[in-house]
């Protein structure tokens, strides 16, 4: 069986971001593994455990985008792809997905691609739906267990409403939820094999196809305006009393 | 000079950092508050690898270097000192010991083991009456036909209660003109016959760990349990004390930085007079001086890790770096109760437990007054290391990482 993990490198959650000149920027704050694709490469190597399958970790990025390859490297996948390519800049989800999907197709043979929920810095999470899309692949989000039943992909999938069993065929898109479970530990025999790995790049031309055009901009990135907030707590002699003195106040200053 | 971690390095440390802050600090207060090792830390490291982190997969290690031993060391004491302390006598007193003295027969018995975290490990040297003073061990290891017969007790020792082996000094003959060279060491394991243990409770700090004693009646062991030759014990222990004290070094480093974090935390939190307390320079003070500290204290040790992997002598270094991190915790321990007022004298907040600990690491593995003893000694010429028969296995990635 062959898996494909899709992650993205992004500014560390702890990073103070602000809109400099138009551009976001976060400081010398590490760039690390998007927490979420880490549970999407949890979710793959689990499935790679109960099945004896081959796992690929890929991710759409510039050269220091290995350094998240690496970490998925030494969490146990097998090996590592970067598509790098200048004519990349400025993608949207959209492009990045035909590219991921087009990553996919040169691979071969591939039965499942895994996705995290969504990246912490576009926030988009809607790649993985966009890249299955393209292949003309079922997406099932959302899972929080993942089984194989013979040639079925069963998973169990987190929404608001409760939770929802689904089964599809193979190929299929699985984006992945926390509730997969707590992503593994990189090892450090994994750490040994990651930093030494050799990780190929592969550009459009590798691929076969020119750069989508975004169909989303972003012409200009500002930090919202500086708020001064003044705190009033409201006092009283009972909860009754604060409630009502509450309400008076609200009524007053018509917020409501 | 390239002072940039590998990547290896660097990737091992955030490991470590993980399990540490995810799966111990949530827990480790309750853990100080009564006075108990958390059963599952011990398996947990095993686990993970990091019992066995620097040394090579042949022997079951993990095939990291020195240095990623001392960067584990800094982050499992940046989350409480009782966790490096694990690192410290398994790996520092003891598998360091194996690797460096004992035979390629006595490695695949004990230190392959060790290394997976199948048995744990300690170190037996100081004794109720012999502590600094090394050349008044009492114990007695008595040569009858193919085995030895030990006697004696051991104080102080970490994981007493909780390891396998214990690599235990011994005099194996009370004529010597230099009573140094009539010790010398084994392995024990402590489920032979006539072994008692227990746990030492009420120390000041240190709670969250495991600390007792081991007496010895009349226990048997086999000749092929004592590590190099007969009146090598002292130079053994101290190659063993050369390892520890960089483990030492290194946590006590971690220390310093978890001071200096929740001191800014604490300051850019903390109102009085109308602002954060960081604003006020005495404050800033503190907050400079433990900053001064860590970045020194982490050269210190880094230089030290750096000679292993070379295969250099390093005695004084590692000395040196021990003396000044544990001070220099000790001192950002307090500064950082003071940052915090009231609060840092409720155990609340951490930076208490950080100073019970700290004055922990001032006294064991070689007391500061010991260690300046030491400085002093090369400085004025009085003292130099001699080559030892068997020296610590330079760092070797080639060799180590295969099987």
């Amino acid at each position: 069986m062959n898996i494909v993990v899709c992650v993205k490198q992004v500014p560390d959650s702890a990073a103070k971001v602000v809109a400099e000149g138009g551009k976001v920027i976060w400081g010398d704050a590490p760039l690390v593994l998007n927490p979420w694709d880490e549970f999407a490469v949890e979710a793959a190597l689990m499935l790679q455990e109960a099945t004896d399958a081959e796992v690929t970790v890929i991710s759409v990025g510039g050269e220091s985008a290995k350094e998240a390859l690496k970490t998925a490297l030494a969490m146990g996948c097998g090996q590592a792809i970067l598509i790098s390519d200048p004519a990349l800049e400025g993608a949207d989800s959209r492009a990045v997905a035909q590219v991921l999907a087009a990553a996919i197709q040169k691979i071969g043979n591939v039965d499942v691609a895994f996705f995290g929920k969504q990246a912490i810095d576009g926030d988009m999470g809607v790649t993985g739906a966009q890249t299955g899309r393209f292949l003309g692949w079922p997406v099932l989000s959302l899972a929080s267990t993942i089984k194989l039943e013979g040639d079925k992909l069963v998973i169990e999938r987190s929404i608001e409403e409760g939770r929802q069993i689904v089964e599809s065929s193979l190929p299929a898109v699985v984006s992945v939820s926390k509730d997969i479970g707590e992503p593994r530990y990189p090892s450090f025999m994994g750490i040994r094999k990651a930093s030494r790995a050799n990780i190929p790049v592969w550009t459009l031309a590798d691929l076969g196809i020119n750069a989508p055009t975004p169909l989303v901009r972003w012409p200009d990135v500002v930090n919202p305006p500086a708020r001064e907030v003044k705190t009033e707590i409201i006092t009283g002699d009972s909860p009754q009393q604060i409630a009502e003195q509450l309400a008076d106040k609200i009524m007053e200053e018509k917020v409501l | 000079m390239d002072f940039t971690l590998t990547e290896e390095q660097r990737m091992a440390q955030q490991m470590v950092r993980e399990f540490a802050q995810k799966e111990v600090a949530p827990i480790i207060k309750q853990q100080d508050r009564d006075q108990q090792m958390a059963p599952f830390i011990l398996s947990r490291m095993g686990e993970l690898g990091i019992l066995g982190i620097c040394l090579p997969v042949r022997y079951g290690g993990q095939g990291m270097d020195y240095i990623a031993l001392g960067l584990a060391c800094e982050e499992l004491e940046a989350v409480d000192s009782t966790l490096r302390v694990v690192l410290s006598v398994h790996i520092g007193l003891n598998s360091l010991g194996l690797f460096q003295w004992a035979s390629e027969e006595q490695k695949q018995r004990f230190l392959t083991a060790q290394a997976r975290g199948e048995k744990i490990a300690c170190f037996g040297l100081t004794e109720p009456g012999a502590g600094s003073d090394v050349a008044a061990i009492r114990s007695s290891a008595r040569r009858e036909g193919a085995e030895y017969v030990l006697n004696g007790e051991k104080m102080w020792i970490s994981l007493a209660t909780k390891a396998d082996h214990c690599l235990w000094i011994a005099r194996t003959d009370p004529e010597t003109a230099d009573p140094h060279d009539g010790l010398s060491a084994f392995i024990v394991e402590l489920d032979r016959p006539g072994v008692r243990r227990g746990d030492l409770h009420g120390k000041l700090g240190m709670r969250a760990g495991s600390t007792g004693w081991i007496a010895l009646q009349d226990v048997r062991i086999p000749l092929e349990n004592r590590i190099g030759m007969e009146g090598e014990g002292f130079k053994i222990a101290m190659s063993c004390l050369d390892n520890g004290r960089y483990t030492v070094a290194a946590g006590a480093t971690g220390l310093i930085r978890a001071c200096l974090e929740a001191s800014v935390r604490y300051a850019n939190e903390r109102q009085a007079f109308g602002r954060p307390i960081g604003r006020f320079q005495l404050i800033q003070q503190k907050i400079a001086y433990m900053v001064q500290s860590y970045d020194a204290a982490r050269l210190l040790y880094l230089r030290a890790g750096w000679m292993k992997n070379q295969g250099l002598r390093n005695t004084r270094e590692t000395s040196l770096a021990k003396w000044f991190a544990t001070e220099a915790s000790f001192q950002a321990a307090s500064e950082a109760v003071q940052i915090h007022g009231a609060y840092g004298y409720s155990d609340e907040y951490d930076v208490e437990r950080f100073l019970r600990n700290a004055k922990g690491a001032v006294i064991y593995e070689g007391t500061s007054e010991i260690h300046q003893l030491m400085q002093a000694a090369y400085a004025l010429g009085y003292r130099e290391d001699a080559s030892l028969r068997c020296e610590l296995p330079a760092y070797d990635p080639q060799v180590w990482q295969t099987d």
